[in-house]
């Protein structure tokens, strides 16, 4: 995959750069140009917003089989977060044992490798996710 | 617009084929449906191609011009569409060749769908199938397919307290309706206790709660319902469609426990065919996971939201149950390829109706309806049948 796929979403994934509606006020990660609920009347209305890093789990799963980039690292958890500003997304969760995660965990975003293009390819870092230490 | 009906029906067997190619397949089936309803090739006036990803799967584009040319058609020069919405495009080429004919466009139109999935290894499989996610929100953090419909699951078993025996049950009844079909991939029943025991995929799922990767092709012959008695004394009417897309990611939707999109998708096809859920007696449901076919059911409003894990336990479903559904064994049992879903899923509906379907044969079936799915849920589509004697 060309490295300008990656370098693009640098914002968002690095930064959790997402958007506010600025006629609604609803949060969407990733940005949208167009908010969902107010169609038309949003566009050009779409603020930057960084979202704090800071969610609850949804819902979660362990993958036993994974893509070929992700064999290394199974087991591991995937989960689909609410952040609180109310945009949900998808992330992988670290530093838990599976059998301690549970729906309504707080988590905090940090900063890890997400994976790499073959032996000697780019390295594409992103957002992955942690049981909090304080909510 | 003009009423259309299905005058002809043919398919592969599903499997691992290894000595057949993506166009031995397509044609297989398409000539099947062809001298099923004994049209001559000049009667044809298009062909639709419902594939997936056959320029991953085995690096061919532009399946549908090579489909219509090893059919033998290529001397005619007929127009050719290739349809593709993840897993729902078989059933969407259906939709646009039913939309093709009652314009007044064409008369007869053939509607093929085929993959060939086996030329490429099961991790490399299972990526591709997860490209219909969204693969720079979901897939490039670590969430495979199976992953995104294990959350989906998790949280069904949260709200509503389903079991991880209720979604066995699913895969048990597709099995012991598969062993009934001849053209089924896996012909052999299965014990609850077998998938409880399967190894893990992804929690909650098993292996035994996934549909296999698959081989294999289905086709249609639609044509105008004013010209069907032609070929046939049981034309299959088209009495409803709908379909209907929704967010591309999964954690963008409303609810994780519902498919608006089939929801949706349910009702306009309902409300062209002016029924009821209650009025169908078999229908094939898109069941690529078990938790998949739990949530077709409910949202087609066959049950009660939440309902559908032990309805399907208590044999709701099961075949001449009070709903059949997936009398050929389903995506989970027939198989999966993806391309060929949608066209499969009618071809079932069509056999049933016309009470050709054998030792899986629904008493009394009159109507039925076909369910089929593009990634986790962004697409939708639902076709409702009548006989039209």
């Amino acid at each position: 995959m060309a490295i300008p796929r990656f370098w693009r979403e640098i914002g968002s994934r690095y930064n959790l750069i997402g958007t506010k509606c600025s006629n609604c006020g609803k949060v969407d990660f990733p940005p949208r140009a167009v908010c969902p609920d107010c169609g038309r009347k949003s566009i050009g209305k779409m603020e930057r917003l960084q979202l704090a890093g800071k969610g609850t789990v949804v819902t979660y799963t362990v993958i036993h089989d994974a893509p070929a980039q992700f064999e290394m690292q199974k087991p591991y958890v995937m989960a689909i977060i609410e952040m609180d500003e109310g945009a949900r997304l998808t992330a992988q969760l670290i530093d838990v044992k599976p059998e301690d995660v549970k729906i309504g965990l707080r988590v905090h975003s940090t900063f890890r490798k997400l994976g790499q293009e073959g032996e000697a390819g780019v390295i594409h870092y992103g957002y992955k996710f942690r049981p909090a230490v304080s909510n | 617009m003009r009423d259309v009906a299905v005058i002809g029906v043919g398919e592969t067997e599903f499997g691992e084929l290894w000595d057949r190619s993506f166009r031995d397949l397509g044609i297989e089936a398409g000539l099947k449906a062809i001298q099923d309803a004994k049209i001559a090739s000049e009667e044809i006036d298009a062909v639709y191609i419902g594939n997936m990803s056959a320029g991953k799967f085995i690096d061919q584009e532009h399946v549908s011009a090579l489909v219509a040319d090893y059919a033998g058609l290529a001397d005619m020069h007929l127009p050719t569409v290739r349809v593709e919405g993840g897993g729902a495009c078989g059933a969407i080429a259906l939709l646009q060749a039913r939309l093709a004919i009652a314009s007044g466009m064409y008369d007869i139109v053939v509607v093929g769908g085929a993959e060939k999935m086996t030329d490429v290894g099961d991790v490399q499989a299972a990526e591709i199938l997860s490209s219909t996610a969204d693969q720079e929100w979901e897939s490039v953090f670590g969430a495979t397919f199976a992953g995104l419909y294990a959350m989906m699951a998790r949280r069904h078993m949260h709200e509503y307290g389903t079991t991880r025996e209720q979604l066995a049950s699913v895969a048990v009844k597709n099995h012991k309706n598969g062993a009934l079909n001849p053209e089924a991939q896996f012909q052999k029943e299965i014990t609850l206790d077998a998938v409880l025991n399967s190894p893990m995929v992804a929690e909650p799922l098993g292996l035994f709660d996934c549909a296999p990767l698959s081989d294999g092709a289905a086709a249609v012959v639609l044509c105008a319902a004013d010209k069907a008695r032609k070929f046939t004394d049981t034309p299959i009417l088209f009495k409803g469609s709908g379909q209907a897309s929704d967010f591309l990611a999964l954690h963008d939707r409303r609810d994780l426990c519902t498919m608006d999109a089939t929801v949706v998708a349910g009702k306009r096809a309902l409300a062209e065919a002016k029924l009821e859920p209650k009025d169908i007696q078999v229908a094939e449901v898109h069941d690529n996971f078990t938790i998949t076919e739990i949530l077709a059911i409910e949202d087609l409003r066959f049950v009660e939201k939440g309902k559908g894990g032990p309805a399907t336990l208590d044999g709701v479903t099961a075949l001449n149950g009070k709903f059949s559904i997936n009398t050929s064994g389903g995506l989970k049992a027939r198989g999966q390829p993806v391309g060929a879903t949608g066209v499969a899923q009618a071809v079932e509906i069509v056999k049933q109706l016309r009470n050709e379907a054998g030792k899986r044969q629904v008493v009394g079936a009159r109507r039925g309806l076909t369910h089929t799915l593009g990634g986790t849920g962004a697409t939708a589509v639902v076709h409702i049948f009548e006989r039209g004697d």
